[in-house]
């Protein structure tokens, strides 16, 4: 193996400038004065929110800039070689060669019409020296040392045929076939499962102690920073404003923005609510002489807006680009109070009761002899019952039927068997087109993504008029003032009623979501993964209107994430799911504290804290599971606490503490 | 994949189905039938009933409907009201000339906008792409009979190198139509390429910006290796349907194409059926273009499907 790490720099970026022609003929600038050094077996983290320009940085690294970009001033060298004064024919020999991308999203970087194996060879053939006839061997042995199970079927399949997992392992693996220096990762596990994240990332770390590659981690998550890397870059507004190693970046941040963004991330062993980084970074160009971030610091003075700081030294040896460093011990990283307890009624407004749900839709054949579809339902046997006021989390990864039951509740999905009870209605019709307008009024639903959910062509004032007209009637001054009333609510201002969902931002277009959703004062919200799209500081601004808004109409929220820590923020009670059926239900502290059941168990334990010292445990194997198993537990398996045949065919019994908190499990509580 | 086809067959045959009820209800809603129209003058009285009872026009029109029907499935599309004639041998030798000529129109049309299209998406906003969009803008706006007349005025008039007009009958061997068919052949060729090339173009210029291309460049495949390994066999499966559809289009294109140059198709034949009131006939050709119309765009579907993995795969394994 490679000497650990030597003395010269593998990448060095020199001042690096990179900008964009806009509108009016002026350069915008999108990186500006980047200075940074990779030592060969190195692991540096690039970390910062949407348009902070780290993607930008990782690829101007391998010589390689979106359409629109150019570089304005410095450069970025390779085992000293300047990226940008190569030939072609150069860089096309160092890309996927000495220099290997994982991309963002593997799904999209593979080609679909290219088998996995094809892709994996054309990489040997562009980047090693190995004769074609011991290609497919080679391909072979790449997939198994990204631990892919049955590596020569997943060689001859084609990428859509492969789990999210998959094709983020097949697409390392073709990284490494070039036997790379230095790795450049893009988000390379945003959007995978907690369980699936973690092992890729576990197998990255594994490889880069074998082999002394260099790895450049770009992220927005500190929780996949932490595990891997050993120094951190921070990046504000296409600038670093602070470098460090983990640890000091991490645990006691010198710069002002990279506190803000460590006290906006939910923590899993913090029930508190995140702090909220207010306003949004200055767009390409508009960063003014000043320091960027003073819009959005408590402590800038003066000095902040007329001179841009410089990156210095401070005494714990990070480097950070603030005019008072020195103070910025006195912003805290995480929230400082409790807030205040909430009561909540005992009385039940929803309340679900053997619910079933399935996609199989019944044949031909089937419908005439009005038969039931042989498989078993997506959800099944989902009883719960919510009370006023309450917001239940539901958790679990992708396919555990989470959006499924509240798309059943909200009536967009029609339930295959049990019911649904709204307090004062009685049990809903199935669909919603089968509701009464008032039962429709009571529950209301937020999507995931506001771009999809938003209308682009109406105005933010029509959005809001909707359901204000169809429930309530108004028209008129009382329409105009109760939509201003609504836009105030979620704080944003009555100027924004004329704007079209296109000119806002991500955090505001989910707000006019949500003001959408309590337009109809509803008794019910059911919120379906509404920060998952956006930044973490956006995020906890959202999760703090969330709950202003159920502290002062007393709302009850089904809130759905997969992101346990945001849940536990947010959630009095939790739900697990997995493939549809309940494993565990209880009051929040209780679900995140022992006993769990072994699936909570194995998503704790998967779950990665800003913090390097937390280590994840991976007690469950990484497998996508299509479709429930007919009988039995459903977690059967996948189970590492598995303890024989009935978990196989025996349906695990309710375990109660009589608090309301209960385990579905065939293993004794008290064991658990 | 066997249930696919057979499902879309069905459809298809629905399809056709629904057409020839539009049809034969359009056709019954006209003032006239063939009788009115064949005796002409004289279509009155006792002869306009005889003539009638000879032709079953007095049945009830359902009953007539499925006569008609149940022929058309079998092949016979009935006998025209002018002469007389089997509609069958009539219409044989014009759907022959008529695929003659769009099939020349296709093997020169399709090759050439893929290529144009390819080119002007790989040298996009040059030079190259300005010159070829803009052609094919103008070709796509400009009405066939136009462009028809005036390569009739430069080719035939001005230069004289091929005659302007079809002269030779309808049942003439394939080789007498050479070179005849170029003039009426260019214009269906001009307007076909341009709709082509403009999909062709968006479509690869889609896929050269897509993430798989992107990956391939940072993977340091050369250039031309990611046109053609990675982005044309994606970029070229949304332009199978658009040549279904230019192909259904040239078989209706081709009615002003084949009345301006007096060529002796299937398009001419129906007009000619109209102005005559030959009924059966305007039928019979009606049914025709509808079903290859549902033909071509039921091959293009197949195509796709065995040429998109996703698709192919999807309904090989878990259909």
């Amino acid at each position: 193996m490679k000497d650990m790490v030597t003395k010269e720099p593998l990448i060095q970026v020199r001042d690096l400038s990179v900008g964009f022609t806009g509108r009016a003929g002026h350069t915008l600038p999108v990186l500006r004065n980047i200075d940074l050094a990779v030592r060969r077996g190195e692991s540096l983290g690039l970390v910062g929110e949407s348009g902070s320009g780290k993607s930008t940085l990782a690829l101007a690294m391998m010589g390689y800039l979106k359409r629109g970009l150019r570089v304005i001033g410095g450069g970025t060298h390779f085992a000293g070689l300047d990226m940008f004064t190569l030939s072609r024919k150069e860089l096309e020999g160092i890309r996927g060669g000495r220099l290997a991308l994982i991309p963002q999203n593997s799904g999209q970087s593979l080609t679909p019409t290219l088998k996995i194996g094809a892709q994996l060879s054309e990489a040997l053939r562009l980047h090693s020296k190995l004769p074609e006839a011991e290609h497919s061997a080679r391909v072979v042995q790449l997939l198994e040392q990204v631990r892919l199970p049955d590596p020569s079927a997943i060689a001859g399949r084609y990428p859509h045929e492969l789990s999210g997992g998959q094709q983020q392992r097949a697409a390392i693996a073709m990284a490494l076939a070039g036997e790379p220096e230095a790795l450049l990762l893009d988000e390379p596990t945003t959007g995978l499962d907690v369980t699936t994240q973690a092992h890729i990332l576990e197998l990255l770390r594994d490889l880069a102690a074998e082999t002394g590659m260099a790895m450049v981690y770009v992220s927005h998550d500190l929780g996949a920073i932490a595990r891997v890397c050993d120094r951190v870059v921070v990046m504000y507004a296409g600038e670093a404003v602070l470098e460090g190693p983990v640890r000091e970046v991490l645990r006691n941040p010198a710069h002002p923005y990279a506190r803000g963004l460590l006290a906006s991330i939910p923590k899993l062993t913090d029930a508190r609510l995140p702090m909220a980084l207010e306003g949004r970074p200055p767009p390409p160009g508009k960063a003014g002489d000043g320091c960027a971030f003073v819009d959005r610091c408590a402590i800038a003075t003066d000095v902040c807006r007329t001179s841009r700081p410089a990156l210095a030294t401070v005494p714990s040896g990070a480097r950070v680009r603030c005019h008072h460093a020195d103070r910025a011990d006195s912003l805290p990283t995480r929230s400082p109070a409790d807030a205040d307890p909430r009561v909540i009624a005992e009385d039940a407004i929803l309340s679900l009761g053997d619910l079933s749900i399935s996609y199989a839709r019944p044949g031909f054949l089937d419908q005439i002899l009005g038969r039931k579809p042989a498989t078993t339902p997506t959800v099944d046997g989902i009883t719960i019952e919510l009370e006023k006021g309450e917001t239940l989390g539901l958790v679990g990864e992708s396919g555990s039927g989470k959006s499924t039951i509240l798309k059943a509740v909200a009536g967009l999905l029609p339930p295959a068997g049990g019911r649904i009870e709204l307090a004062g209605d009685g049990v809903l019709p199935p669909l919603v087109d089968t509701r009464r307008p008032d039962q429709l009024r009571r529950v209301q639903l937020i999507f995931q993504n506001p771009d999809e959910s938003l209308n682009p062509r109406q105005t933010i004032a029509e959005i809001l008029a909707q359901p204000l007209k169809l429930y309530f009637g108004l028209s008129g001054e009382a329409l105009r003032q109760r939509i201003e009333d609504l836009l105030e609510s979620v704080r944003l201002g009555a100027h924004y009623m004329d704007r079209l969902p296109s000119q806002l931002s991500g955090g505001e277009k989910q707000r006019v979501a949500v003001a959408r959703a309590f337009a109809a004062e509803p008794d019910l919200v059911l919120c379906d993964e509404v920060t998952s799209a956006l930044d973490v500081s956006v995020q906890a601004a959202v999760l703090d209107l969330l709950d202003q808004l159920r502290r002062s109409r007393n709302t009850a929220y089904v809130f759905v994430s997969h992101d346990l820590a945001v849940v536990r923020a947010l959630s009095d009670r939790v739900a697990v799911l997995y493939q549809g059926r309940l494993c565990e239900i209880g009051p929040a502290a209780a679900v995140y504290a022992a006993p769990s059941h072994p699936y909570t168990e194995v998503l704790l334990g998967a779950v990665l804290e800003p913090d390097p010292d937390t280590v994840p445990t991976l007690s469950a194997a990484d497998i996508v599971e299509l479709s429930p198993p007919a009988r039995g537990c459903p977690f059967q398996r996948r189970c590492p606490r598995k303890i024989g045949p009935q978990c196989d065919t025996e349906t695990p019994p309710w375990q109660d503490d009589g608090h309301g908190h209960a385990i579905r499990c065939h293993i004794p509580r008290e064991a658990l | 994949m066997l249930r696919m086809l057979i499902r879309r067959l069905a459809l298809g045959a629905i399809t056709v189905f629904l057409v020839s009820l539009i049809i034969f209800a359009g056709v019954e809603i006209l003032p006239g039938d063939a009788c009115t129209a064949f005796l002409e003058r004289e279509a009155q009285g006792q002869l306009l009933e005889n003539c009638r009872q000879e032709l079953g026009l007095n049945r009830p029109a359902t009953e007539r409907y499925l006569e008609w029907a149940a022929g058309a499935v079998t092949g016979d599309l009935g006998v025209s009201a002018n002469g007389q004639k089997q509609i069958t041998e009539l219409v044989g030798y014009r759907l022959r000339n008529t695929l003659l000529l769009a099939s020349c129109a296709m093997l020169a049309g399709i090759p050439l906008a893929l290529f144009l299209g390819v080119v002007a998406a790989l040298w996009r906003d040059r030079m190259v792409d300005l010159t070829i969009s803009t052609i094919a803008i103008g070709a796509m706006t400009i009405p066939e009979f136009v462009s028809a007349t005036l390569l009739i005025l430069i080719f035939s008039v001005w230069l004289g190198w091929i005659p302007g007009i079809v002269l030779t009958s309808a049942n003439a061997p394939i080789s007498e139509f050479f070179p005849e068919i170029f003039l009426p052949m260019m214009v269906l060729t001009f307007v076909m390429t341009a709709h082509i090339l403009r999909t062709v173009r968006s479509s690869v210029i889609e896929a050269m910006a897509s993430d798989y291309a992107q990956m391939a460049t940072l993977k340091g495949v050369p250039y031309w290796r990611i046109v053609f390994r990675h982005v044309l066999p994606n970029a070229l499966l949304p332009a199978i349907n658009v040549v279904a559809l230019t192909i259904a289009w040239l078989l209706g294109g081709v009615v002003v194409i084949e009345t301006v140059f007096n060529y002796p198709g299937l398009g001419r034949m129906m007009i000619d059926s109209i102005s005559d009131r030959d009924l059966p006939v305007t039928q019979a050709i009606a049914l025709i273009i509808a079903s290859v119309y549902v033909g071509v765009n039921l091959a293009a579907d197949l195509l796709t499907m065995i040429a998109n993995p996703r698709l192919r795969t999807l309904h090989m394994r878990k259909g």
